[in-house]
């Protein structure tokens, strides 16, 4: 997303302003912001719209639970990078979405959920199924609305949408009263246009930090980019690239910058922070200059604030001005829109010669670059990340992957290469167990003709597992591969570093999820060794509807290396064994 | 250290809600937040004081912008303003001891507005040291002071003032002085508070 928000299609369902109720109004907005898909549930209050929803030239994704709904509108904004709409009816129907809201929220992803509400006379009565929905989510929305006049739809849900897409995008909630979905009046998409587009009054992008900012690369000798969301929320990669190319300057991402940066480009480092590449963390310690663009410093990201990257002199480009020395003290912020702004610093870098840096970095990888793992004799163990880096070598990296949270989602991270953005849809800030088979129909509803995989842990799974059933009445073609360890793995791997192995609650009995699948009429397979893999992934492929994987990994295995949460960045776990150097897969 | 905040939001239903939240939500204690009509029709004005480190400033301000219902924002820091706050203040008195209170009354240039046989109503206006130092008197009498009731702090910069943004939106026309940048830091007033 840029800072100026793209205006709407005006294809309008209605050219000439039309008397229409307010449940039309709803759906004719819709179609005039340029939506062709929801995901809902129905509801008592929600009724009226639903019963004008046929009128209406909107596919209707029915959910099973309104957080896969409010999960869904999000995978389809981030494998699409149009707004993302979830319905929901008040009460519970409501209250359902909060997770997905909050997981929108902290990732910046552009939605405008719409509820229903009691009618206004019974506002605040403790009606049936009535909640304060705009008080519960006023913390996790960008913005939100309460509507009780039917003139107020038309306008309210435009503005919803300038809101969602512009400046740092997020997530916007309009509830409506039933009684304004019943009332009519005249409907004209043009008047309801919202205010004119108001940027963040304290961007600033001066000449004198552009300047800076060009100095402090040239003269820099260990310079870095720390590449994150913003590169693709901003479509900003080629700029990225441009500045990494002609200034010689290696680039490093965060979880939500995979993607943004070719993972095959030979200035890509690959992942930074806590389960980052022990060479990234490495460098951002030894580095004097730090690119920030469009990343936020998070904690997972910095580690222990005070010992981080103490070397470096830091520029920060980003489009939230509240971000700024938030985390970290930078010496030069310019704060806009990405794109914008390195094109704005481009014409001032000039071609650089960086390659006593990165060879410093090279040589400092040694043996702990081996990822050597799809050349590991199969011992009879499966591991994850055979599974991930398999998965990336049959489909040639050519898929979006939608990960869940935990130990699989960091292995997906390290062995399955992103070259595009939007390949790789993962809930980064929020870090929110059962989003993945939710997001993922979002995205293969906005991406029809990709292949996509959902990979998920079998905690995360059985928390949204319930979609299995939308994927069927959708008829989507979505590839499942569950990271079957029977634990809460990234929970018992903590418990094992930092609480003495005392797996209280993590060991995990679930249900034969082949089976589950097959009540489901998906067509499904268990994968126990590395030999299977090949073929049962071929298998999923071919297959014409959706497929799941159960791939039954080692119980044990952890994520390395690692930095303990609030410790530096250098600090790092290593696997332990015969060849603590070598981050491959073969604990024993 | 003790940041004064003056903003205009719009004057709706849930934006009083939507400031303090913010400010629960970073974790900053609001220590007084006083709202009312300001010049512009549609718009309210508040003035906020708040704790918080000295690097706070413009993150509060960086974030209180993001608020939709947020149209401008004024980081007072150090410029020169005018600060004002009322307080009401009822107690104990007789018609023995009053007097003594009359004469506490004119030393700090306060009101007497409302009397009884029992008690009585001094409303004063001035600077938060100034009030503090009235209560500090009051209290040397055990028991004397019944009910304060305060306003929390206004406060407006000196001399003509428009900012960049309500200038954007049209509201400068009468007013020549450029615009200050409320995020620089100002030279300390000149102008000598008077009591």
């Amino acid at each position: 997303m840029t800072t100026k928000p793209k205006p709407p299609s005006s294809n309008s369902h209605f050219t000439t302003p039309t008397r229409l109720t307010g449940a039309e109004i709803i759906w004719a907005t819709l179609v005039g912001e340029g939506v062709d898909t929801v995901f809902g549930y129905p509801g008592g209050t929600i009724l009226p719209a639903y019963d004008a929803l046929r009128k209406f030239p909107i596919r209707h994704v029915l959910v099973r639970h309104e957080q896969g709904a409010a999960h869904m509108a999000d995978g389809y904004a981030r494998a699409s990078g149009k707004v993302g709409v979830a319905i929901a009816t008040s009460g519970p129907g409501s209250t359902n979405l909060v997770t997905g809201i909050a997981t929108a929220m902290l990732d910046s992803i552009p939605m405008v959920c719409i509820t229903a509400n009691v009618s206004s006379k019974l506002l605040g009565t403790d009606a049936f199924q009535e909640v304060d929905i705009t008080g519960i989510t006023l913390p996790v929305t960008k913005h939100n609305f309460l509507v009780n006049r039917v003139e107020d739809i038309a306008p309210t849900l435009r503005h919803a949408f300038q809101i969602a897409r512009s400046n740092r995008p997020g997530p916007v909630l309009v509830d409506i009263t039933k009684d304004a979905e019943i009332a009519s009046t005249v409907f004209d998409f043009d008047a309801a246009r919202p205010p004119a587009y108001r940027p963040h009054p304290m961007l600033r992008v001066e000449e004198s930090g552009l300047a800076q900012a060009a100095e402090l690369i040239r003269n820099s000798k260990r310079p870095m980019i720390l590449a994150g969301h913003g590169v693709t929320e901003s479509g900003a990669m080629e700029q990225v690239r441009t500045l990494a190319e002609r200034a010689e300057i290696p680039v490093a991402m965060t979880l939500l910058g995979i993607g943004g940066f070719p993972a095959s480009h030979p200035l890509n480092l690959g992942m930074m922070g806590m389960h980052g590449e022990s060479w990234v963390n490495s460098s951002i310690q030894e580095a004097d200059l730090l690119i920030a663009c469009g990343m936020r410093f998070d904690d997972r990201v910095t580690g222990k604030l005070n010992e981080y990257a103490l070397k470096a002199k830091k520029i920060h480009i980003e489009v939230d001005p509240a971000e700024i020395n938030k985390n970290v003290k930078v010496d030069v912020a310019l704060v806009g829109d990405l794109r914008e702004v390195l094109e704005s610093l481009l014409p001032r870098i000039a071609g650089r010669d960086g390659s006593a840096w990165i060879k410093a970095i090279e040589a400092g990888k040694g043996a702990v670059a081996v990822r050597d793992i799809k050349n590991l004799p199969d011992s009879g163990h499966l591991y994850a990340a055979h599974v991930m880096n398999d998965l990336w070598r049959i489909t040639k990296g050519d898929a979006v992957v939608v990960t869940d949270v935990g130990q699989h989602q960091m292995w997906e991270a390290q062995y399955f290469h992103h070259e595009k953005p939007r390949t790789l849809i993962t809930s980064g800030g929020l870090g929110t167990m059962g989003f993945a088979l939710p997001a993922a129909i979002g995205a293969k509803v906005a991406c029809p003709d990709k292949e996509v995989w959902v990979i998920v842990g079998d905690g995360g799974f059985q928390m949204t597992a319930c979609e299995l059933a939308t994927i069927v009445q959708e008829k989507l073609k979505i590839n499942i591969a569950v990271i079957n360890n029977g634990y809460l793995g990234m929970v018992r791997q903590w418990q094992e570093f930092f609480y003495e192995r005392n797996y209280e609650a993590t060991p995990l009995v679930s249900p034969d999820f082949v089976k589950l699948a097959d009540a489901h009429g998906i067509a499904g397979r268990a994968v126990k060794t590395r030999g299977e893999v090949d073929s049962t992934v071929a298998e999923a492929r071919a297959h014409s509807g959706a497929f799941l994987l159960n791939f039954l990994v080692e119980k044990e295995d952890s994520v390395y290396p690692m930095i303990p949460a609030g410790s530096a960045l250098h600090e790092m776990i290593r696997r332990p064994g015969k060849n603590p150097l070598v981050e491959t897969a073969q604990d024993d | 250290m003790q940041h004064t905040f003056v903003f205009y939001v719009e004057d709706k239903p849930g934006v009083l809600t939507r400031v303090a939240s913010l400010f629960r939500r970073l974790n900053i204690n609001i220590i007084s937040l006083t709202v009312g009509r300001s010049e512009r029709p549609g718009l309210s004005r508040m003035t906020l004081v708040c704790e918080a480190s000295a690097e706070a400033g413009h993150r509060i301000r960086a974030s209180l912008f993001k608020l939709e219902n947020v149209v401008d924002v004024d980081d007072i820091a150090h410029a020169p303003v005018v600060t004002r706050e009322l307080a009401l203040i009822k107690v104990a008195a007789t018609p023995q001891n009053r007097a003594q209170i009359f004469d506490l009354v004119e030393v700090f240039r306060a009101h007497i507005v409302d009397l009884t046989s029992e008690s009585l109503m001094i409303e004063m206006t001035g600077v938060e040291s100034k009030i503090e130092g009235l209560i500090e008197v009051l209290r040397e009498d055990e028991g004397r002071i019944l009910e304060i009731c305060r306003s929390g702090k206004m406060t407006m910069r000196r001399g003509h003032h428009v900012s960049n943004v309500l200038r954007a939106m049209g509201a400068a026309e009468a007013n020549v002085e450029e615009p200050t940048d409320s995020v620089q830091p100002e030279k300390e007033a000149a102008v000598v508070e008077p009591e």
